[in-house]
């Protein structure tokens, strides 16, 4: 059987009535969640759609040696001149991409925009292992981010695609199934871990106002998962005893690593702007992934699951902070139906095959 | 509740089918959801794992409160809708009790969503159990979804107000919200309205003791003489309504909107008022 129609994502409401009825979106503060309403509506020149448009002659690729840098470079080389900065080196790197191996907070990551005139940046290189000091990695996520922003103006960078997550918004009991892009991102209410993500999140938005010239796009997937990817989602589903809530099941969303690259390969196309969420092939209880995969989770009864998550993690025994487990509690789950409207997105692997790509390992 | 293994999902599929008497095979099959291969629509609902849920309580619904429906004619067979009633008796067997006369006793059957509180998706298993049988958070931007999508939905507009009001106010109404009329204003679905008669004496609330609700995060903690969860062997009268096709702008004055809700309450109060004047027993 085919896989069902997207989430039901009709064109609900008539804008009027939007304001009255919701509290919390509309006018929710200065800067923040207005940001996609005003931009969303440009794409809509570009006519045969984004896909359609040529690839920027020179992307620049921080972040670039992760493994999802790697598979955007193999998917952009052909197309575009790939230049990638990454304080780690690129192993297995293909001949035609260049690649430095700087801290994006260095002054030489400038002289790399002047010589190599970047016409696009993906900015993909945000720390978010749990393991590497908050500070180092609040400096290097935010302060970085920033610095790359001030060069992308300065050298005439036409396009800065982000890519944030679903995760910003953050799971809780009262949420809709489907968050929009204009929710508050409340990730970081009870899971610090995200916070880093939220300000460069915010900080990108802030950019997207001050400099209209310049294509700015925020993309922000459900839970990436894929052989190589080695995420909390994709590490967890590995596990071959992951811990569950007892009683709860949420339905979750998986979006595969092929299908992120080429969602942020379609971001990069002159003609689209915006934020936008990513979905992958649709929505999924908890524990129908895990007999796909064969699993057999320990239930934990939900008073003690966040103690010994936080034992676990604390004796280094685990990668999982305690607060990542509202993810297997409550819903987080986005509506993606803007991105599809406005560029024609589509995710290619069925939701079998982006469940068990977890299985192949490199 | 994966632990629901393939047998007893089977036998319980079964004692569903064998409580909704004849033809409910065939008329079950009816009920087309969207669904994935794995079963679910995008909000978790699983139509196989409802029949086999729905057995204990179609049990309450045939042998214990020996629920008769009237005028369920008046329920859509396929589009938006609202079917929008009065809440009482402790605990929600009132809204179970609509949702199986919906799928059981109703030709074609409708999978009628219920909405529930916020409290809800923080309860373990409840919270696995209502979601796979349909129901989900009642947020506006839910709501809208759903009944963009032409599904029916189930609103209480007392909420646990009315669930959980004391005895002595028995079948009287608490405040309505507006948000209700709101969703049905901007979506253009007919309000059904229903009374249901027979709930406030499952479970007499003598007393909420409000600071035990507090520590244990409930909404309420009413006090009966009955042992909650067990409600007394009532007999269940639901009476639906003709059809209310409301007109006007979401955006009005309240004052606008509260006449219009007033008219869909006192639709609901003639239904409750209906019911006990035909009922001769509130046993049976």
């Amino acid at each position: 059987m085919a896989t069902h129609a997207p989430p039901a994502a009709p064109e609900v409401p008539a804008p009027g009535a939007e304001g009255g009825a919701r509290p919390g979106s509309g006018g929710s503060g200065p800067g923040g969640g207005d940001a996609p309403a005003a931009s969303g509506g440009a794409p809509g020149e570009a006519g045969a759609g984004p896909e359609a448009a040529p690839l920027p002659a020179t992307v620049a690729i921080t972040g670039i040696s992760g493994n999802l840098g790697k598979k955007l470079a193999k998917l952009l080389h052909g197309e575009a001149h790939v230049v990638g900065i990454d304080r780690r080196p690129f192993r297995e790197r293909p001949k035609d991409v260049e690649h430095h191996q700087v801290d994006i907070r260095k002054n030489r990551v400038e002289e790399i925009f002047r010589r190599r005139k970047v016409e696009a940046l993906a900015h993909l290189g945000i720390v978010h292992d749990p393991r590497v000091g908050a500070s180092e990695a609040h400096s290097f996520n935010v302060a970085g981010t920033q610095k790359l922003l001030d060069i992308a103006v300065r050298h005439g960078v036409g396009k800065v695609v982000l890519l944030s997550s679903a995760n910003v918004y953050g799971p809780a009991p009262g949420n809709p199934n489907f968050l929009t892009e204009d929710t508050p991102l409340l990730g970081a209410a009870r899971f610090p871990g995200v916070r880093d993500l939220i300000e460069v999140d915010m900080l990108v938005q802030g950019f997207m106002w001050k400099h209209p010239g310049i294509e700015t796009v925020i993309l922000r997937p459900v839970n990436i998962v894929g052989p190589t990817v080695r995420n909390a989602p994709s590490n967890y589903l590995r596990l071959e005893h992951p811990v569950t809530v007892l009683g709860f099941d949420p339905v979750v969303q998986l979006v595969h690593e092929e299908d992120v690259c080429r969602a942020l390969a379609l971001a990069l196309r002159p003609g689209v702007r915006g934020v936008y969420n990513v979905t992958g092939p649709g929505e999924v209880p908890l524990s129908a992934v895990m007999r796909e995969l064969g699993r057999d989770p320990i239930p934990l009864p939900h008073f003690l699951v966040r103690p010994v998550v936080r034992r676990l993690f604390e004796a280094r025994l685990s990668s999982f902070p305690p607060g990542e487990v509202d993810y297997i509690q409550y819903l987080c789950g986005v509506d993606g139906s803007r991105f599809v409207r406005d560029t024609g997105w589509a995710p290619q692997r069925s939701m079998r095959e982006t469940i068990r790509s977890v299985l192949r390992s490199r | 509740m994966a632990g629901l293994g393939d047998e007893i999902r089977e036998r319980l599929k079964r004692w569903t089918l064998d409580l909704g008497g004849p033809g409910t095979r065939e008329r079950l099959e009816q009920l087309t959801p969207p669904r994935n291969e794995y079963g679910v629509d995008p909000y978790g609902f699983d139509i196989d794992y409802l029949q086999a849920a729905a057995a204990p309580v179609l049990w309450l619904y045939r042998r214990y409160f020996r629920v008769q429906a009237f005028g369920l004619e008046n329920v859509p067979d396929e589009g938006r809708a609202l079917l929008v009633g009065n809440h009482s008796g402790q605990l929600p067997f009132d809204a179970a009790m609509v949702e199986m006369a919906c799928l059981i006793d109703k030709d074609p059957p409708r999978a009628v969503r219920a909405l529930v509180d916020k409290w809800v998706p923080t309860l373990p298993f409840v919270s696995t159990l209502f979601a796979r049988c349909g129901q989900v958070v009642g947020t506006p931007e839910n709501c809208r979804r759903l009944l963009a999508a032409d599904e029916a939905l189930l609103v209480f507009p007392e909420g646990t107000r009315g669930l959980n009001k004391p005895f002595s106010e028995r079948y009287t109404l608490k405040d309505f919200g507006l948000g209700f009329l709101r969703l049905a204003l901007e979506s253009g679905a007919p309000i059904v309205p229903f009374g249901v008669v027979g709930a406030e004496e499952q479970a007499p609330g003598i007393l909420d003791l409000k600071p035990i609700a507090r520590l244990l995060a409930f909404p309420h903690f009413p006090i009966t003489p009955t042992v909650l969860p067990f409600p007394l062997p009532v007999r269940y009268r639901l009476w639906f309504g003709k059809p209310l096709r409301l007109e006007g702008s979401p955006d009005d004055e309240d004052a606008v909107l509260e006449e219009k809700v007033a008219r869909v309450k006192a639709a609901v109060a003639a239904e409750i008022a209906r019911g006990l004047e035909r009922r001769e027993h509130v046993f049976w």
